[in-house]
């Protein structure tokens, strides 16, 4: 059971830790100061929610890992991030498109986890909340302006979107150990979110001039360790200090 | 072609009671821009508990070159500061 508690753990600390790392690789190329910023405290707020997913799974994995070596030291198929989250920064309607469509799911997915059984999961669920509902905002204001701005942004826009919708319904899948969480009450069901998350998201994006896209086919993987090839490339950046100097610090 | 974004000036108000002080400007497109870009920039390390924009080109400031004739007259009259009489000990908080 301890087992299944911890991919449970590591399932939503990921999708956490790869999207805080996609953003941090703006620090310093954002396409103003003042965004620049925005990007990177919501990378930071993310990283800060990912070191207390990852003390806790080390705590129940009990092996005397340190959460460094949770983040740093795995090999790419033993990530469990969704699909999305791993997405390259192609540039910024990219970059607020896949916030915005993960910022909705997780900001959905912690209003239950609030709920769970788990009192450390819905402590941690209660204090990221607060940061996630205000990425969400600040996704959600990028979209409008940007898709309801100039020929030029709008076009950006939809193309994001029609781009990385394929990876929306991922969010939704559950392994078979997340069933096993759902059942004991420690996890949250996603498959009540889903009608609440497209419709969320619809409003949004119509009110951006936005077309809402109707493809049916979507691509999944993530969740099982299966990832698109940007992940391989992500991970060799950020685990490059721990590969080539094993157990440095700062 | 690049635009730029216009400049405001942003204020924040560090704890209830005390008041708005300067802290800076940014660029934003419009006052909601502006104040999120404020939270992140100024109150990203507890700052605030309250902003406030101002676009920049809505403040008239005082012209450096008229500083003598604004303010130089007032150097010589210490008589305006009320400190040219005794206080009471019984009043306190002065």
């Amino acid at each position: 059971m301890n087992n299944i508690l911890y991919k449970y753990i590591l399932g939503i600390a990921d999708n956490c830790l790869i999207l805080g790392q996609r953003l941090g690789e703006l620090c310093g190329h954002g396409p103003s100061l003042e965004t620049d910023i925005a990007c990177t405290n919501i990378s930071l707020d993310l990283f800060g929610q990912v070191r207390s997913y990852y003390q806790y799974a080390s705590q129940i994995q009990g092996e005397g890992k340190s959460e460094d070596d949770i983040a740093m030291l795995r090999p790419e198929r033993e990530y469990l991030n969704v699909l999305l989250v791993e997405q390259p920064n192609t540039d910024f309607a990219y970059v607020m498109t896949r916030q915005f469509l993960f910022d909705m799911y997780h900001y959905l997915f912690l209003q239950k986890l609030q709920e769970s059984n788990d009192n450390t999961l819905e402590a941690i669920a209660k204090k990221s909340i607060k940061e996630v509902s205000y990425h969400l905002r600040f996704s959600s204001d990028w979209i409008k302006r940007l898709g309801d701005g100039t020929q030029e942004s709008h076009d950006r826009i939809q193309l994001a979107v029609n781009d990385l919708w394929v990876y929306t319904d991922e969010l939704f899948h559950q392994t078979e150990d997340d069933k096993v969480m759902v059942s004991n009450g420690v996890g949250v069901d996603t498959s009540v979110l889903k009608d609440n998350y497209y419709n969320s998201v619809s409003e949004v994006l119509i009110s951006a001039t936005i077309e809402v896209p109707e493809s049916k086919y979507f691509q999944k993987g993530g969740k099982l360790g299966i990832h698109t090839e940007h992940l391989g490339f992500l991970l060799s950046d950020m685990q490059y200090m721990q590969r080539a100097y094993p157990n440095m610090s700062w | 072609m690049k635009k730029e974004w216009p400049l405001w000036e942003i204020f924040v108000r560090s704890k209830n009671g005390l008041e708005h002080r300067h802290f800076g400007s940014l660029h934003a497109a419009d006052a909601d821009m502006a104040l999120e870009n404020a939270r992140d920039v100024y109150t990203r390390r507890k700052e605030g508990v309250s902003i406030w924009v101002v676009e920049s080109k809505n403040i008239t400031a005082s012209n450096p070159d008229n500083n003598g004739e604004l303010f130089e007259p007032a150097h010589d009259k210490v008589y305006r500061h009320p400190t040219f009489y005794d206080l009471p000990d019984e009043v306190k908080h002065m």
